[in-house]
């Protein structure tokens, strides 16, 4: 609850933000909706000299739906992604990924762009974001420029965001009617962290045969992996148990876990092989309609 | 560029600078830091021991406040985010003979033991059920489920929320909020 003290600015604009930041590297941090950095700073884990609070900013809010793609604004909230009927018809999975973070009043204040931002490899929203493909965009005194999320994540809390970038938004895939996304993750309490959690996107054609997947495992690694070889092996298949148990075991040998105080290494790898299968059957299900359609 | 927290000048110190906000329906004016918490400022500045210390780090759920109506936790919010804007405790309950229909359901229901965890359990509970009137149980139990009960009461006060949400609440007004 006490932080040691900083130079706090609350710029009304995206130059003013870029221009305070830009003067007072390398000590400065940028705070968006706090839920990670506020507890780091209360442990001391983190000491910036100055914080440059961006929740004034206008126009970095909210969601548009555009041909098919999505655009969020960098400072949304979780419970806006949860309860916004936009993200809940055209990306569901967003919605539910947005859901299971922390607790209703980190996800009031919590945003989606520090989420991605501050890189937790157990968090959801960068699960979701490498599962989707997502692109982030970015903003320095430069000028702007839009990254993919496999290209963004670089380790543990690691990404390429430099010094004096700012992220402003993300745009990702409204997901079709021949799709179907599956979430699962292995917690001890509700709103935890998971210690593994696996997201799944499955894609057919119209005679249910699987055309592409996209499967990626948190917590088992320093950024979300995306597991190509289990890909690889539904893409053409028809998504029977089988299919899904021989893309399941492809699992383990894909990850990197750690232990820690949590869970070992060796039962996040077991673990990561049991979640990656929950996602893909709930994925599988939703995209073939035999579990009412993709909503 | 702006460099200032808050509207105004600074104190003698260079430190603490003027912040109002609405606490209760009340205006408040107080000199904080940017480094103090809101709980801190909520606390230590105004006295407002209903809202209380538990974690810091904003699992806990007893510091919760609602800022323009939304639940947050004021151990991760700075006092000066709350500049201009509406702070609500549990004080802030709007009541008439001095219990909120929630709290009253609370007293029913025998769901507050040692009450360490009751004020922020009222405030969540009380801007959920507002948001979705018609909550079912289990959507009750997740919403709740961020706020931790030492006594492990659970049962009880999920009773009691959900009585309190089945019997169609009068105080479902909410004022402006964050988040788009």
């Amino acid at each position: 609850m006490y932080l040691s003290p900083f130079l706090y600015f609350t710029p009304t604009s995206l130059d003013d933000a870029l221009a305070v930041l830009q003067a007072h590297l390398p000590d400065a941090k940028v705070l968006a909706g706090g839920q990670s950095l506020i507890p780091l700073l209360s442990m001391g884990l983190a000491r910036p000299s100055v914080l440059i609070d961006i929740n004034n900013l206008p126009g970095l809010q909210g969601v548009t739906e555009d041909r098919g793609r999505l655009r969020i604004g960098a400072l949304t909230r979780h419970y806006d992604l949860e309860t916004c009927r936009v993200v809940r018809e055209h990306c569901p999975l967003l919605a539910e990924a947005a859901s299971l973070i922390g607790n209703i009043r980190v996800r009031h204040r919590g945003t989606i762009g520090g989420s991605l931002a501050h890189a937790d490899p157990a968090a959801e929203l960068p699960l979701v974001a490498a599962a989707l493909d997502a692109t982030l965009e970015i903003h320095s005194p430069e000028g702007t420029r839009e990254i993919a999320a496999s290209r963004f994540f670089l380790g543990y809390l690691q990404t390429d965001l430099a010094p004096g970038e700012i992220v402003t938004g993300v745009r990702l895939p409204a997901l079709g009617a021949s799709t179907g996304y599956g979430l699962a993750e292995l917690v001890r309490r509700a709103g935890d962290f998971a210690i593994v959690a696996a997201c799944a996107i499955v894609h057919v054609d119209e005679t249910r045969r699987c055309t592409r997947v996209a499967l990626a495992l948190g917590g088992v690694g320093p950024y979300p992996i995306r597991i190509r070889s289990a890909e690889d092996l539904l893409a053409g298949r028809s998504l029977t148990n089988r299919d899904i148990h021989d893309a399941a075991d492809a699992v383990p040998d894909e990850v990197a876990p750690e232990s820690d105080i949590h869970a070992s290494a060796a039962y996040r790898r077991a673990m990561a092989r049991v979640m990656a299968r929950r996602a893909l059957e709930a994925a599988a299900a939703r995209a073939t309609g035999t579990r009412g359609g993709h909503g | 560029m702006s460099g200032t927290p808050v509207d105004g000048q600074p104190d003698q110190s260079g430190e603490r600078w003027p912040l109002h906000f609405l606490l209760n329906g009340r205006r408040v004016d107080v000199w904080a830091a940017p480094h103090e918490t809101l709980l801190a400022v909520l606390r230590d500045a105004l006295g407002a021991t209903e809202v209380k210390y538990g974690c810091g780090e904003g699992v806990c759920g007893t510091c919760t406040v609602l800022l323009d109506g939304a639940p947050v936790n004021a151990c991760l919010l700075l006092g000066v985010q709350a500049q201009g804007r509406t702070v609500t405790t549990v004080k802030g309950l709007p009541n008439q003979d001095g219990l909120h229909p929630l709290q009253r359901a609370f007293v029913q229901h025998e769901a507050a033991q040692c009450g360490f965890c009751t004020p922020g359990m009222l405030l969540v509970a009380h801007a959920f059920v507002r948001d979705h009137p018609s909550a079912t149980r289990e959507q009750i139990r997740a919403a709740v489920a961020g706020n931790l009960c030492r006594c492990t009461g659970y049962t009880r006060i999920v009773d009691a929320v959900e009585a309190y949400a089945r019997a169609g609440n009068p105080t479902s007004n909410r004022g402006g909020r964050d988040g788009g």
